[in-house]
């Protein structure tokens, strides 16, 4: 499993995913919590639009500079005794992660959560080559436990589910006999993973943030599985998407301030964790050798276009949890790891039109990402600049949408084309019209209809009414 | 320009978007009297068309471009322009972005959107009225459009209007800040999602027990009520222009 996690058309995935009543009323619901907690933290906080221009600023700078910084964060994971691998494609990636993990003789893997792991497809790589892979974030260990469901979200990966359909796969998978109980089945999840932890070979993290002047990676976490992934195995490895950095620890405070209350409305998570290199002389615990993945998989051909902007995404998830559309089609229909706006906008970039051009359609363009957004990143806009480069440059737009718009342009400038259709209407919609309703209309409006009344065009435009008004007429 | 209430007339060049002026000329109606009550005098260009919106977010970024510059060139003359519409104001404010790199359309798009503003927006801010002495007697809830309110900023003056109407109760409408599912193109592309947006705005609209809906977007009305009636759901839809109009 890759970025790419089905092969469904949107259309259809929509259809089916929105007969799933228990996934719509959890994500419904959890949208609503994630809102309100986020509203609350930034009320709390104080001054939110500052610190969002503040983080804008910060991921901007960052993004303006990213050859200068990378060569920071390289140079001062090297001065540590860490070793970098610059990975431009995810092939390139997953190739020297095998490697590593080969040439420790690496078979127990523990992995902490990281999206661009799902990205590269990663686990896939290391299980053929038969080593066993275990996420330890909950969320991601019952999705690995139930055939490998993949996430739903980037934040919360298996929002989708239900308590009794984890306790099922627990059942089948673990052994468990216990109930439904979240505290149950957590503490049971607990017990296995600890044994995992103690006993893995290699332990592979995601990265928050990066932290050029120090060379540390930052990990955000609730359950505290990522410092056991980095302090017991004997190598780690940390896989970063290459924009993922800060210049220095004060830059870090602001993101992670934002982050946290972005993405679960909490001041601070329950771990915060920066961790520079391996081992060092005298420390207590950590790994003994330290690999940072620098992953491009296509964020540098985003530079320096008009999508740069998305790279400034700090994957909080703020815009999943206020999207109308993500609310009622759930994220696998996506076919994307990165699902709702983010994904919309970013999955086109990184994996093509081909198989995504559907996504940036799935909007209303109600701009709800965008306001949530805590770098500022214009969602909304980067989707219809999507819109625009799909039908303008690369041509993929349905022939007769292009020439209803052609003919929509030209009528719409014109004004004896515009007076003459608008006069007409009422008259052409007649045959249609019942108790000035239209029903079941013709051609364009049959879509229309097919859900929702449409009115009948009044038999008196504003503007004929405005004429006579303006004489003294009918409406005075 | 003298803005005074009552002492000079303020000429408002009115631009009533496509959908009122085929769809619901009441609206326009109700605008226009609205306005005139508060002392301001009325032009209409019979010049305007559509601002482009609907080709304009399918991604048709040139073939709109025409709608634009009619609609620039027949409003420029304005010493104001007022919209029953916040998702049209924004549109006439986004000409400036969308002409960004044209150095004769631009200057000129600027001076446009200096001068736009939705309905409610102009009353409250600009005549400086808060109570338009209207009366309606019932139970209404609020559905605040997502372009008048994220792109355009008007958040509270539709509401400052509406508290101040005779007559009418209020009710919160649950979840009021996500999207009926209107979108333009979106409500026919992508009609299937496009439904359960609706459906769930309905059944906000009758969970909250307003015998009226009012909003300040054609569009979104024409989503929403459609699909009231569809369903037969015995709520009204309003446009705050009527309200604003009930005596």
């Amino acid at each position: 499993m890759a970025m790419k996690i089905g092969e469904g058309k949107f259309k259809d995935n929509v259809n089916e995913n929105m007969q799933d009543t228990f996934m719509r009323g959890a994500v419904a619901g959890a949208q609503e919590r994630l809102r309100t907690r986020r509203l609350d933290a930034a009320e709390e906080l104080g001054n939110w639009e500052e610190w969002r221009s503040h983080g804008e600023e910060i991921r901007k700078h960052v993004l303006d500079n990213l050859d200068y910084y990378l060569h920071e964060l390289t140079e001062n994971v090297q001065k540590r005794g860490g070793h970098v691998f610059f990975a431009e494609t995810a092939e390139d990636a997953n190739a020297y992660v095998r490697e590593v993990v080969n040439s420790k003789n690496g078979k127990k893997i523990v992995k902490a959560k990281s999206m661009v792991t799902e990205e590269i497809g990663l686990n896939q790589i290391l299980e053929e080559e038969g080593c066993e892979v275990i996420e330890t974030d909950l969320g991601e260990y019952i999705l690995q436990l139930d055939e490998h469901d993949p996430p739903s979200h980037i934040v919360t990966p298996a929002l989708h589910k239900n308590k009794e359909q984890i306790r099922d796969v627990f059942a089948k998978k673990l052994d468990y006999k216990l109930t439904s109980k979240p505290e149950e089945l957590a503490l049971h999840a607990r017990e296995k993973l600890r044994q995992e932890f103690l006993t893995a070979d290699i332990g592979i993290t995601g990265c928050n943030f990066a932290v050029a002047e120090s060379g540390s990676i930052s990990l955000v976490t609730n359950e505290g599985n990522a410092r056991l992934v980095s302090a017991l195995p004997k190598t780690q490895i940390t896989v970063m998407g290459m924009e993922r950095i800060v210049p220095t620890f004060e830059e870090l405070d602001v993101l992670v301030s934002l982050l946290t209350r972005s993405a679960v409305g909490q001041k601070l998570t329950s771990y915060i964790t920066a961790l520079s290199g391996p081992r060092q002389e005298g420390d207590a615990d950590g790994p003994e050798e330290f690999h940072l993945v620098i992953v491009d998989n296509g964020r540098s051909k985003i530079l320096g276009t008009e999508f740069q902007s998305v790279l400034q995404c700090i994957r909080c998830a703020a815009c999943i949890n206020v999207c109308p559309v993500y609310r009622h089609i759930g994220g696998h229909s996506y076919n994307s790891i990165y699902p709702g706006p983010i994904g919309a906008v970013l999955t086109p970039l990184l994996g093509g039109y081909d198989d995504f051009k559907d996504l940036p359609y799935a909007s209303t363009l109600c701009a709800a990402c965008t306001d949530a957004c805590p770098v500022k990143i214009p969602l909304h806009e980067l989707l219809h600049k999507h819109r625009q480069v799909i039908v303008e440059k690369e041509g993929r737009a349905p022939i007769s949408e292009k020439l209803a718009m052609k003919a929509f342009g030209l009528g719409a400038a014109s004004n004896p084309i515009y007076g003459a259709g608008s006069k007409m209407a009422s008259a052409m919609m007649k045959p249609f019209t019942k108790n000035d309703r239209i029903s079941n209309g013709p051609g364009p409006l049959k879509a229309w209809t097919e859900i929702r009344e449409f009115p009948a065009p009044n038999k008196e435009r504003f503007r004929d009414w405005f004429k006579d008004h303006e004489k003294g007429g009918s409406g005075q | 320009m003298t803005l005074l209430y009552g002492v000079n007339k303020v000429k408002v060049t009115l631009f009533i978007t496509c959908i009122v002026d085929m769809f619901q000329a009441d609206v326009g109606k109700a605008t226009v009297e609205v306005l005139e009550r508060l002392g301001c005098e009325i032009e209409f260009p019979m010049g305007q068309v559509c601002c482009g919106q609907p080709a304009y977010n399918s991604g048709y970024v040139e073939e709109s471009k025409d709608a634009m510059k009619k609609m620039i060139a027949t409003f420029e003359h304005a010493e104001v322009v007022v919209t029953p519409s916040g998702s049209c104001a924004t549109m006439f404010k986004e000409y400036q972005h969308i002409f960004h790199d044209d150095p004769v359309w631009r200057p000129r798009a600027e001076k446009l959107a200096s001068k736009t503003y939705e309905l409610t927006e102009f009353i409250v801010d600009v005549l400086k009225v808060e109570d338009v002495g209207a009366k309606l007697n019932g139970v209404a809830t609020y559905h605040p459009s997502c372009h008048m309110t994220r792109l355009l900023g008007v958040k509270d003056a539709p509401m400052t209007l509406l508290k101040n109407v005779k007559g009418l109760k209020f009710e919160p409408l649950p979840n009021a800040h996500n999207c009926c599912g209107f979108g333009g193109t979106f409500s026919v592309k992508m009609g299937n999602i496009s439904k359960q947006m609706v459906d769930e705005k309905v059944d906000s609209a009758e969970m909250s027990g307003a015998d009226f809906l009012i909003g300040a977007d054609g569009g979104c009305l024409m989503n929403i009520g459609g699909r009231i009636e569809r369903r037969g759901k015995p709520i009204r839809v309003l446009h705050i222009a009527e309200v604003l109009n009930s005596r």
